[in-house]
C-alpha cells in the first residue's frame, strides 16, 4: 500500500489512522528553535466525521487511503440499503444507514450525489447543496398571507420536516438548502 | 494577486529592506555579503542543507546552501571586521509551511563587545522603530515553563512533562533509553503550551535556555548551567534568536562532535566539522549576534497568513 511521509501531507490527502479513513483538514509545519521538526494534523474521520488531532515527527509515514470522492445518481432505496449509480459506467453500488445518516431525509431519486468511496464501498453520501422536494404534509395555508412572518412544519416527500412560510401548500414544491435543513423558496417543476 | 498589489508588496519589502539598512548604517555597523554556499553543512542534527551540485560532474556535491551565515560572518569578525550586518538569502531543507520557507531572507548582525543582554536592548530598538512602540517583556526559559505551564522543566520527570501536553501531542510510550525524549517533550511544551502565550501585545524575549540548547552560545554555571541565547517572540511567533558568542574553539567542537554522534544514532551519517569556523573561533572578538526572519517580521507588520510578502506571486 501506498504511503505519505510528512512532507508530503497537504489538505485533503487520505489516510489511514487506527484503521480508519481520514482526510487531512490541516497540516501546521513546527520547528521549535534548535529542535526537531514535525507536524501537527488535524483531520476528519471520513467514517464517523470525528475530527482527530495528531502530532507527527518529520519524515514519518501514514499509510495512504483509497478514498475516492464519485458523482453518483441516486436511484432508490429498500430497507437498509441506499442505491446509487456510476452515470458513467452505469456500475451501482449500495450504501447502508451508517454511510447515509441524517442525508437519507434529502436523498430524492434522479439527484446527483457525491459518494465517498473507500476501497470501493461507499462511507459518506453528500447530497447536492439544493434539493427540490414536494410538500406531502402542512397545515392549510393562509391565504393572502404572503409577506407576513411566522412559520409552521411541513413534511416533505422524503420525511424530512422543514419550517416553511405560513402560506406554503400541500403539494407545493419547494427548495431547500440542505446543510442547514432550511426552506429557501418555493419552486418550480 | 493582481499587478497593483504585486506592485504594493514589491514596494513593501523594498521599504523595510531600506529600513534595515538605515538603522545599521546610522550606529555604524559595515554591510557585508558572505558566500550562499559554502564546502560544509551545519551538524545540527535537525538542520539539513541543500548540497549545490554542478551537472557537468554529477554526483560530486560543489557546496552546501548556508542555512544561516554565522560561520562566514564569524570569520570576517576574527579577522577584524567590527561590528557587521548582511541581509540574505538562506536555505533549509524540508522546512516548509505558514511559518517556514526552504528559501527565506535573515538579517544577521553582531556587535563587538556586546553581551546578549545588550544585543537584546538593541533588537527591541530595531523592532519597535519597525513595528512602532511594544512593551518589552523579559522571561527566562526556565521562568516561561513555570508561569504557562505549570511545571518546572529542570527537575521534573518525563512522565510529568509528558502529563501536561495536550493529548495529542503526548509521547505514547515514554522510553527511559531515548536520550533525545526528554528534549523532545520540553519542545513539544514550548510549542504548545508556552509559545503561544508569548509577545502578546508585546515583544517578548524568551533567554537563558538549558546547556543543551546551546548551539554555539556561551554556557554559564550561574544560576544554573544555562546558554547565553535568547530568542525573540511576537504574537507567538519566533522571530529572531541571538547568543553570546562562544569563542572556545575546543568546546564547540565537542558539541560538533556530540551533534555528530546523534546523526549518526538518527540516520547513520555524519557531517564534515566546519574546520574554517572552529580555527577562527579563538581570534573572535568578544561580541553577540542574532539571526531575525524578515520574512516573519513582515507577514507581522502586514497581518498576512503566510510568509508571501516580496515574492512573485
Amino acid at each position: 500500500m501506498a504511503s505519505y511521509s510528512t512532507n508530503e501531507f497537504r489538505s485533503g490527502l487520505k489516510v489511514m489512522i487506527e484503521n480508519d479513513p481520514c482526510e487531512i483538514v490541516e497540516n501546521e509545519f513546527v520547528k521549535p528553535g534548535k529542535g526537531q521538526a514535525f507536524s501537527r494534523v488535524r483531520l476528519r474521520n471520513l467514517k464517523t466525521g470525528r475530527m482527530w488531532e495528531r502530532t507527527y515527527k518529520s519524515g514519518e509515514s501514514v499509510e495512504a487511503a483509497d478514498v475516492l470522492d464519485t458523482d453518483m445518481e441516486f436511484l432508490y432505496s429498500d430497507d437498509d440499503a441506499w442505491w446509487f449509480m456510476n452515470p458513467a459506467t452505469y456500475d451501482q453500488v449500495s450504501a447502508d444507514s451508517a454511510a447515509v445518516g441524517d442525508n437519507a431525509v434529502w436523498l430524492k431519486p434522479q439527484d446527483s450525489c457525491t459518494v465517498t468511496l473507500w476501497n470501493d464501498v461507499p462511507i459518506a453520501i453528500s447530497p447536492p447543496n439544493h434539493v427540490v422536494l414536494k410538500v406531502v404534509e402542512t397545515d392549510p395555508g393562509l391565504k393572502g398571507d404572503t409577506a407576513q412572518g411566522g412559520s409552521k412544519p411541513a413534511t416533505l416527500e422524503t420525511g424530512a420536516v422543514v419550517r416553511v412560510p405560513l402560506f406554503v401548500e400541500e403539494g407545493d414544491l419547494l427548495k431547500v438548502d440542505t446543510r442547514k435543513g432550511e426552506y429557501i423558496s418555493r419552486a418550480k417543476e | 494577486m493582481t499587478s497593483p498589489d504585486l506592485l504594493d508588496a514589491l514596494r513593501e519589502w523594498a521599504t523595510l529592506l531600506a529600513r534595515l539598512r538605515q538603522f545599521f548604517d546610522e550606529r555604524g555597523l559595515l554591510e557585508v555579503q558572505t558566500p550562499l554556499a559554502r564546502a560544509y553543512a551545519v551538524t545540527d542534527p535537525y538542520q539539513r542543507c541543500f548540497s549545490v551540485i554542478d551537472p557537468a560532474n554529477e554526483g560530486v556535491v560543489a557546496g552546501y546552501l548556508q542555512p544561516s551565515p554565522e560561520s562566514a560572518m564569524k570569520q570576517l569578525l576574527a579577522a577584524g571586521s567590527g561590528s557587521i550586518y548582511q541581509i540574505c538569502k538562506a536555505f533549509r531543507a524540508g522546512e516548509s509551511g505558514s511559518n517556514h520557507r526552504t528559501e527565506f531572507t535573515l538579517l544577521e548582525w553582531y556587535r563587538v563587545g556586546y553581551d546578549h543582554r545588550q544585543l537584546m536592548e538593541e533588537v527591541a530598538e530595531l523592532v519597535n522603530q519597525l513595528l512602532g512602540p511594544l512593551p518589552v517583556e523579559r522571561i527566562t526559559w526556565r521562568e516561561s515553563f513555570v508561569r504557562y505551564a505549570d511545571i518546572d522543566p529542570v527537575v521534573a520527570e518525563p512522565e510529568a512533562l509528558n502529563a501536561r501536553l495536550p493529548g495529542s501531542m503526548r509521547i505514547t510510550t515514554l522510553d527511559v533509553s531515548d536520550e533525545g525524549q526528554r528534549r523532545k517533550l520540553l519542545d513539544r511544551l514550548l510549542v504548545s503550551r508556552i509559545e503561544p502565550n508569548l509577545g502578546r501585545n508585546c515583544m517578548t524575549f524568551l533567554y537563558d535556555y538549558p546547556a543543551d540548547q546551546a548551539a554555539l552560545a556561551r554556557v554559564r554555571s550561574e544560576p544554573w548551567p544555562v546558554a547565553s541565547r535568547f530568542e525573540l517572540y511576537i504574537d507567538g511567533l519566533e522571530i529572531a534568536n541571538g547568543f553570546h558568542e562562544l569563542k572556545d574553539s575546543a568546546e564547540q567542537r565537542q558539541r560538533f562532535e556530540y551533534d555528530n554522534r546523534q546523526r549518526q544514532r538518527d540516520a547513520n551519517v555524519e557531517v564534515a566539522l566546519d574546520e574554517p569556523l572552529l580555527s577562527c573561533l579563538d581570534r573572535l572578538p568578544d561580541c553577540a549576534g542574532v539571526a531575525l526572519g524578515v520574512d516573519r517580521l513582515m507577514k507581522i507588520s502586514t497581518g498576512a497568513d503566510s510568509l508571501v510578502a516580496g515574492s512573485p506571486p
